[in-house]
């Protein structure tokens, strides 16, 4: 139809297949690692290095590692090797705290619960308008695991929660109530409204100002004081309010950033088709600002998620928190490396899952962003 | 005549302390089309978008279909559903299919069920032959493409008025033309036009007035045969003299 294709018609087709490359170890061997002498020179003393490092470190980390609970065997590896049995020994403190030990199947299937709600969430297809209900319901049953106090449930009060579950609930918490307040806090300073514009500043910096650490000082020794008599919230609410509200002035910033990365055609071809301001956010906006700022909110996420064992300044003992527990018997504090590789491993766990699926989420929701013309500058 | 659809009584604006629209009368017709021309800088996309109101003027009375444009809501969203407007850029929403793009306005503004504004979105992408494009993304369409897919956009409200703000500065060369062939046969539509654009060709041969605007001011606003045959202002001839191919 178009002139490019009528004129292709006219002339010879001299159009050639790619030039294929070959596959195979080999080829892959020489194109990756021997491609020229400094990379050949590279690869060799890299493979000399790794064959000298490696199996020490197999050998302490799993080989000669000893995983019964035996403490006598532990001490007569000197260090030699990993005692994986304080692991096995202290898992369930490390992993659920001071929560009575009896109940500690409480704390597991609220913890799996979220995972799996988690899963569901994760999929686009699932971003319907059950989601939020369904969510409440969650939460509602995870509280009500932990909390007890009901369907023959023994109560077990907050300041007993620990591990896992604490730092699970904190980070979604934190980060699914701060994204609503950072919206509004976003739009806000960007609005035409002075008063809403300067209040919106005037948050964000301050909360910026001041570090997370004092921020959970304050929700736990100071807003009790501030709370009219009678009135009383539990130091687990009061962290999750702390946390959420510190959060919210970081992702307004996070969302503006995004907002700020579109031209003012887009503002201007909704206002030309009659779009009210709020139809022109929400359907014209938001979607391409929020996809535009995926890879910062999940640094927020992640710092986040780790940011939450800040909470044992306040007596409160998430995973990290849990294991400084555990490390308590004096029988076992010796084998602390052992523990905080253990913990550690969990939250690259967590960490490498959120960072993957982000990647996935991006690609998926930004397709049209990567095409070429149509992110107009 | 009829009452005009678009007048201007003594407009001025300024961005800043730059003095941009300086007195500006004009009156369009229904029906009228109408080729901006004249410099850059010299005012006229502002001019056009002083019409649906994505500018605001401080002086003067700009009255279109009979709505006084004012700092009221209500009265720049009642002319805002007439005046269709296509841009430079395109402006799609990348995010959006091309259906979408186009059936966007309908259900937010008209309050039409899912169905009704896709079907008129489908009916607006045929009228600009570009139908069967209507599950791609913007930004896998070429640019003239694109912006047939704006002008289906801007015409899915069914404005009474259509305000072109150089729709074919953005192209290249070989896409110019389909892009105007569309508009001319709005043009023959019926349609009211206001067009900034450089391309003398479709001013020639569509435009009932040409007005030429230089530092602010329309300088010149004659019908085509007279505008190119015989300019008054010397700016005007001069203008002439550089985009006319000799």
């Amino acid at each position: 139809m178009s002139a490019a294709a009528a004129g292709a018609r006219g002339r010879p087709d001299t159009s050639r297949a790619p030039p294929t490359r070959a596959r195979g170890p080999l080829p892959w061997l020489k194109a990756n690692l021997f491609a020229s002498a400094p990379n050949a020179v590279a690869t060799l003393l890299l493979g000399a290095a790794l064959v000298r490092v490696l199996p020490p470190v197999v050998r302490w980390l799993v080989t000669d590692a000893v995983y019964a609970p035996d403490y006598r065997a532990c001490r007569a590896l000197e260090y030699r090797a990993a005692c994986w049995g304080f692991v096995t020994e202290k898992h369930r403190l490390i992993l659920f705290g001071r929560y009575p030990y009896a109940e500690q199947w409480r704390p597991l299937a609220a913890t799996l619960l979220v995972f799996v709600a988690l899963l569901v969430t994760a999929h686009p297809r699932s971003w319907r308008r059950w989601l939020l209900p369904a969510w409440a319901v969650v939460l509602a049953a995870f509280l009500l695991l932990m909390g007890g106090g009901a369907l023959g449930l023994s109560p077990v009060e907050a300041g007993l929660w620990g591990g896992l579950p604490l730092t699970v609930l904190l980070t979604l918490v934190g980060m699914s109530a701060s994204i609503p307040i950072g919206l509004v806090l976003a739009l806000g300073r960007r609005s035409r409204l002075p008063l809403f514009r300067a209040a919106s500043s005037l948050y964000i910096e301050m909360i910026r100002g001041v570090p997370l650490i004092t921020v959970l000082f304050v929700a736990s020794f100071v807003f009790p004081l501030l709370l009219p008599q009678g009135l009383r919230l539990d130091v687990l609410a009061r962290v999750a309010l702390g946390i959420t509200f510190f959060q919210a002035a970081y992702m307004a910033e996070v969302v503006r950033g995004g907002l700020q990365a579109l031209p003012r055609g887009q503002y201007e071809a909704a206002a030309s088709v009659g779009l009210t301001w709020w139809q022109t956010q929400r359907k014209v906006i938001l979607p391409q600002a929020l996809t535009l700022v995926i890879p910062s909110f999940v640094n927020s996420l992640l710092s986040t998620f780790m940011d939450t064992s800040l909470v044992t300044v306040v007596s409160m003992y998430d995973l990290t928190g849990a294991l400084r527990l555990a490390l308590g018997d004096p029988q076992w504090r010796h084998f602390f490396l052992e523990g905080y590789l253990f913990v550690a491993a969990v939250y690259f766990t967590c960490c490498l899952a959120m960072s993957r699926y982000s990647a996935w989420l991006e690609g998926r929701l930004g397709s049209w962003a990567r095409r070429p013309g149509a992110v107009q500058a | 005549m009829s009452e005009p659809i678009i007048q201007f009584a003594r407009v001025n604006k300024w961005f800043g302390r730059f003095h941009v629209l300086k007195d500006i009368d004009l009156q369009v017709g229904r029906g009228e089309r109408i080729v901006v021309c004249g410099p850059s800088g010299s005012g006229k996309s502002t001019l056009i978008r002083c019409i649906n109101r994505l500018e605001e003027h401080q002086e003067g009375r700009i009255v279109v279909d009979g709505v006084e444009l004012t700092e009221e809501v209500r009265s720049v969203e009642r002319v805002r559903r007439e005046v269709g407007m296509v841009f430079q850029q395109f402006n799609l929403f990348p995010h959006l299919r091309v259906l979408d793009n186009v059936a966007l306005a309908p259900v937010c503004v008209l309050k039409l069920s899912r169905e009704e504004a896709e079907a008129r979105a489908n009916q607006q992408l045929a009228r600009v032959r570009i139908g069967d494009q209507a599950a791609k993304y913007p930004g896998q369409l070429s640019g003239g493409q694109q912006q047939r897919v704006a002008i289906a956009r801007a015409l899915c409200l069914q404005p009474k008025i259509m305000l072109f703000d150089e729709p074919t500065s953005a192209l290249d060369p070989e896409m110019v033309k389909e892009v105007l062939d569309v508009m001319l046969e709005l043009a023959n539509q019926g349609m009211t036009m206001v067009v900034v654009t450089h391309e003398m060709g479709f001013a020639r041969s569509v435009a009932d007035r040409v007005l030429f605007m230089d530092s602010g001011r329309i300088v010149e606003e004659n019908p085509p045969s007279e505008f190119f045959a015989n300019p008054r202002n010397e700016r005007t001839r001069d203008f002439l003299a550089k985009v006319l191919p000799r």
